[in-house]
């Protein structure tokens, strides 16, 4: 993906995220997920550009790309938990949402008026059938995955997530190692400061969709930080 | 006496449905009349929404088919959607809409009740206005005033499947012979995990009640007893 480090352009697809969702034995089965936001400018406050959305009490959305685009998406998820869920009178399973969020986005890929979505999305939500972690691309195609990562170094990514044993982790490794992962792939040359947000959905969260609680984010960031020194120092 | 051959059908009915350690089961007697007539004495109350879903239907018979046709209709496509069966919490909130947005026009009251995965056996009330009411067990239909006090007396938690049928049809039996516009034979469908079954209860083999039964020990005895035989002279 072409990465634009000037803030003249909007940023495409230059954050990345990083998910997973997997049943740990001790804590239960989770889904934490990461962000890795480059800052464009030291005026910005930290926290804003939220990148990790709430759609429903029990599911949450990620964002890759354009921002503007990806509102949408956030937004028309929300609308069709809520809708189903006033119409079924029992929260949306996770499959269906993505069903339908995939739907609309295919739509806009289908008419010559209609431009695709310039983002694609990681849908994490918490049902009846358990956590469960679906991608969406603005192609339209949504799978279920037991780990994701899009946006600029998910390549990478991805090959880290496929070192972990993700069967045999509990809630707060999860977050951990999501944390780890994205320091690793911050390249301190190339890119500008980043900020990490996160956010998980496990028993620890009542299954519902929460940022990390401060303690444990400036754990996990402190963790991923030692790794990389010790990392170097070899 | 008129008839009123001209009055729309209506169901009087007993309903129940009731939850059993493994499942439901639905009662229903089989009456349905036009003003005084009885215009079908077997009609079957227990209607299908889904292989795992049944309603008891009550009141209007003709309000309560439409509004069972159309959820059947939403529930058919939504478990097509949802790649699974569909639950009865969302069966009955398909109805509770439909019952609830068209309370002006319709009159009928319902007992949803099935057994899905999540939550296994469980029985829903709809009545008139249009609220759900998840219970253990549920009565409805004209019928339904005679057995509230029967209920909380028989009715105990974690029947067993013979317990709990054999109650259900001993209620059906009990409001038939007290509500005139209940009738006919008695009908169960009981639902769980294995599956579905129906049963059927001929109306001439139920037990009889108080006044139906045969006097014992009566003053009419004594009238209807032979005179004194005169003497032998």
């Amino acid at each position: 993906m072409v990465v634009s480090s000037r803030s003249s352009m909007p940023p495409r697809l230059s954050t990345t995220i990083c998910s997973f969702n997997f049943t740990g034995n001790i804590a239960g089965p989770l889904n934490p997920s990461g962000v890795e936001k480059l800052i464009a400018s030291k005026m910005m406050l930290p926290g804003s550009n939220r990148r990790i959305h709430s759609v429903h009490r029990h599911a949450g959305m990620a964002v890759a790309g354009l921002a503007a685009d990806g509102r949408q998406i956030v937004a028309r998820a929300k609308s069709e938990a809520r809708s189903y869920e006033s119409v079924y009178g029992e929260a949306v399973p996770v499959k269906e949402l993505s069903e339908r969020v995939a739907s609309y986005v295919h739509l806009c890929t289908l008419y010559w008026w209609l431009r695709p979505f310039g983002c694609g999305v990681i849908l994490g939500g918490y049902d009846r059938d358990g956590p469960q972690l679906y991608m969406i691309e603005p192609s339209g195609i949504s799978y279920r995955y037991f780990g994701a990562a899009i946006g600029k170094g998910k390549q990478a990514a991805k090959t880290e997530i496929e070192k972990l044993k993700l069967s045999e982790m509990t809630c707060k490794e999860g977050v951990i190692e999501v944390a780890k992962i994205i320091y690793k792939l911050h390249d301190e040359a190339k890119d500008k400061a980043f900020e990490l947000e996160m956010s998980w959905i496990c028993e620890e969260s009542k299954r519902e969709h929460q940022k990390v609680p401060d303690d444990l984010l400036e754990e996990a960031k402190t963790a991923a930080k030692t790794a990389l020194e010790e990392m170097d120092a070899d | 006496m008129d008839l009123n051959l001209d009055a729309p059908h209506s169901m009087g009915t007993t309903i129940i449905g009731v939850t059993y350690n493994g499942g439901v089961i639905l009662g229903a007697d089989s009456r349905t009349s036009t003003g005084m007539y009885v215009a079908n004495r077997a009609s079957d109350k227990i209607t299908q929404l889904t292989d795992n879903v049944y309603v008891c239907r009550s009141g209007s018979a003709a309000d309560s088919q439409v509004v069972s046709d159309y959820v059947r209709y939403f529930l058919h496509q939504h478990t097509i959607q949802l790649g699974q069966p569909a639950t009865v919490k969302v069966s009955a909130n398909l109805i509770r809409m439909l019952a609830y947005n068209n309370k002006n026009m319709l009159q009928t009251g319902l007992i949803v009740g099935g057994w899905d995965k999540y939550e296994g056996g469980k029985i829903y009330g709809i009545p008139l206005g249009g609220t759900v009411v998840e219970q253990p067990f549920a009565i409805g239909g004209s019928g339904s005033s005679y057995l509230y006090g029967f209920f909380d007396q028989a009715w105990k938690e974690n029947m067993t499947k013979e317990e709990a049928e054999q109650l259900v049809v001993k209620a059906v039996s009990l409001a038939i012979a007290r509500d005139g516009a209940s009738g006919g034979v008695v009908r169960t469908v009981i639902i769980n995990s294995e599956g579905v079954t129906r049963n059927f209860y001929p109306g001439d083999k139920l037990q009889l009640w108080h006044e139906e039964l045969e006097p014992q020990n009566s003053l009419l005895d004594i009238l209807n007893a032979a005179g004194p035989e005169p003497m032998a002279m």
